[in-house]
C-alpha cells in the first residue's frame, strides 16, 4: 500500500479570491506582516500499488478529475 | 419534428436543483420533458423499467445546483461520471445536432466535460476553460442583466431581440469564465469569430460594466457561450427562474408580457421543430 499526496495549486497569474479574502481577514484580526495567502488543495490517496505504476495512475487521476489544466498545477508525492 | 413530440431529458444527480423549473419550462411550452437520473442513462442500480437511453431524447438539459456537493471543483464529479459511461452517447447526441443546455452548475459541467467551448471537435479530452471562483469569493445571488452578443449561431437565443436587455437571475460562487492566462485574449477572439459568445453581463444601459453588474469577474463579462454549431449552450444565470413575468423583482411595475427567460426555451423548441 502507498499513500500518495496530490497537491493542487493555482497557476501563476490566476486569481485566488479565497487566498486574498483570507489575507484580508487575517489583517482585520490584527496579524501583521502577512504578505500573501495562497489557497492550495491537497488530496491524500491510498492505493494498493507501489512506485512507478502508482505514480502513472495518480497522474491520470489529476488529468481526468483532480486538476483543471486551465488554472491548476499539481504535484504528486508518494509518502 | 413537432414540439409536442420533442422529448427533453432533464438530467440530475444528487445536489441538482431547479430541475423542476427546467422541466416545467418545457412542459408549459408543449414539449415532453422528463426528469432523469444519471443512473438511468448509465443503467446502474436501476430496475429495467427505469432504464433510459439518451438517444431517445431530442434535448438534453443539465440544470443548476451543487452536484456532488461541488467537491473537487464545481461540476467536476458530474462531468467525470458522465464521461466515464456516456462519452460516446454524448458525442453522438451533439453530432446529430440535438440541443444541449447547461444552466449554472450545468454550464460548469459542460465545461468540465469538454463539450464547451469545444473549439476543436465536439468534446475535448481535457477542459479548455473553467468556471472559477467569483472575484468576490462569495456566493452572488441576485438579478443580473444580460445582452445577447450572438449573431445567430446559438439555437437557444434566436427569439431574443439583439437590443433586448434580459433580466435573468444569477446564483453562484464559481461563475468566472476563465481561459488559460497566456492565451485568453486569443481564445476570446476565436470564440467571437466563431460566433460562440452568447450573453454578456451589462449595466441597465446595455454597456459592459464591472462589479456588481458583472457578478463574478468573468473574462470580458461573458455570461454564456455555445459550441461552434450553436447546439450546445451554457450560461451561469437561470432563465428557468424567470419564465413568468411575476417572478421578476419589478413585476408590479412591469406586469405585462412573459418572463425574460421564456425566450430561451421558445428558441430551442423552434430549433427542434425546424431542424430535427
Amino acid at each position: 500500500m502507498a499513500v500518495v499526496e496530490v497537491r493542487i495549486t493555482l497557476k501563476k497569474g490566476v486569481a485566488d479570491p479565497e487566498g486574498k479574502n483570507t489575507l484580508k481577514a487575517l489583517e482585520l484580526l490584527g496579524f501583521e506582516g502577512v504578505r500573501e495567502v495562497r489557497s492550495v488543495k491537497v488530496f491524500e490517496i491510498e492505493t494498493d500499488g507501489e512506485t512507478e505504476e502508482t505514480e502513472r495512475s495518480v497522474e491520470e487521476m489529476c488529468r481526468k478529475l483532480l486538476a483543471n489544466p486551465v488554472i491548476h498545477n499539481y504535484t504528486i508525492r508518494i509518502k | 419534428m413537432k414540439v409536442s413530440n420533442a422529448r427533453v431529458c432533464v438530467l440530475r444527480i444528487e445536489g441538482t436543483n431547479c430541475e423542476e423549473e427546467s422541466y416545467l419550462s418545457f412542459k408549459r411550452l408543449g414539449a415532453k420533458p422528463e426528469k432523469v437520473h444519471l443512473k438511468q442513462l448509465t443503467r446502474t442500480d436501476v430496475t429495467s423499467d427505469e432504464k433510459r437511453s439518451l438517444a431517445d431524447y431530442q434535448i438534453l438539459v443539465l440544470p443548476g445546483g451543487f452536484s456532488s456537493g461541488d467537491y473537487v471543483r464545481a461540476g467536476a464529479i458530474f462531468a467525470a461520471r458522465m464521461k466515464s459511461r456516456l462519452s460516446r452517447d454524448l458525442v453522438e447526441f451533439v453530432r446529430a445536432g440535438k440541443p444541449v443546455l447547461g444552466i449554472c452548475n450545468g454550464f460548469q459541467i459542460l465545461v468540465e466535460t469538454g463539450l464547451l467551448p469545444a473549439m476543436s471537435g465536439i468534446m475535448t479530452e481535457v477542459p479548455e476553460a473553467v468556471l472559477s471562483t467569483n472575484d468576490s469569493a462569495r456566493f452572488e445571488c441576485r438579478p443580473t442583466l444580460l445582452k445577447k452578443v450572438n449573431r445567430g449561431s446559438c439555437a437557444f437565443t434566436t427569439k431574443i431581440p439583439s437590443d433586448k436587455i434580459s433580466a435573468i437571475p444569477s446564483a453562484h460562487a464559481e461563475g468566472k469564465l476563465t481561459f488559460p492566462v497566456d492565451r485568453a485574449k486569443r481564445v476570446v477572439k476565436e470564440l467571437a469569430d466563431n460566433d460562440q459568445l452568447v450573453f454578456k453581463y451589462v449595466d441597465p444601459e446595455g454597456d459592459i460594466a464591472g462589479y456588481p453588474w458583472c457578478p463574478n469577474g468573468s473574462t470580458e463579462n461573458i455570461a454564456g457561450i455555445c459550441n461552434r454549431e450553436g447546439n450546445v449552450f451554457g450560461l451561469m444565470p437561470h432563465p428557468e427562474r424567470v419564465f413568468f413575468r411575476y417572478t421578476h423583482p419589478d413585476w408590479t411595475r412591469n406586469p405585462d408580457g412573459a418572463g425574460d427567460g421564456r425566450a430561451v426555451f421558445e428558441s430551442v423548441l423552434d430549433y427542434v421543430s425546424k431542424k430535427l
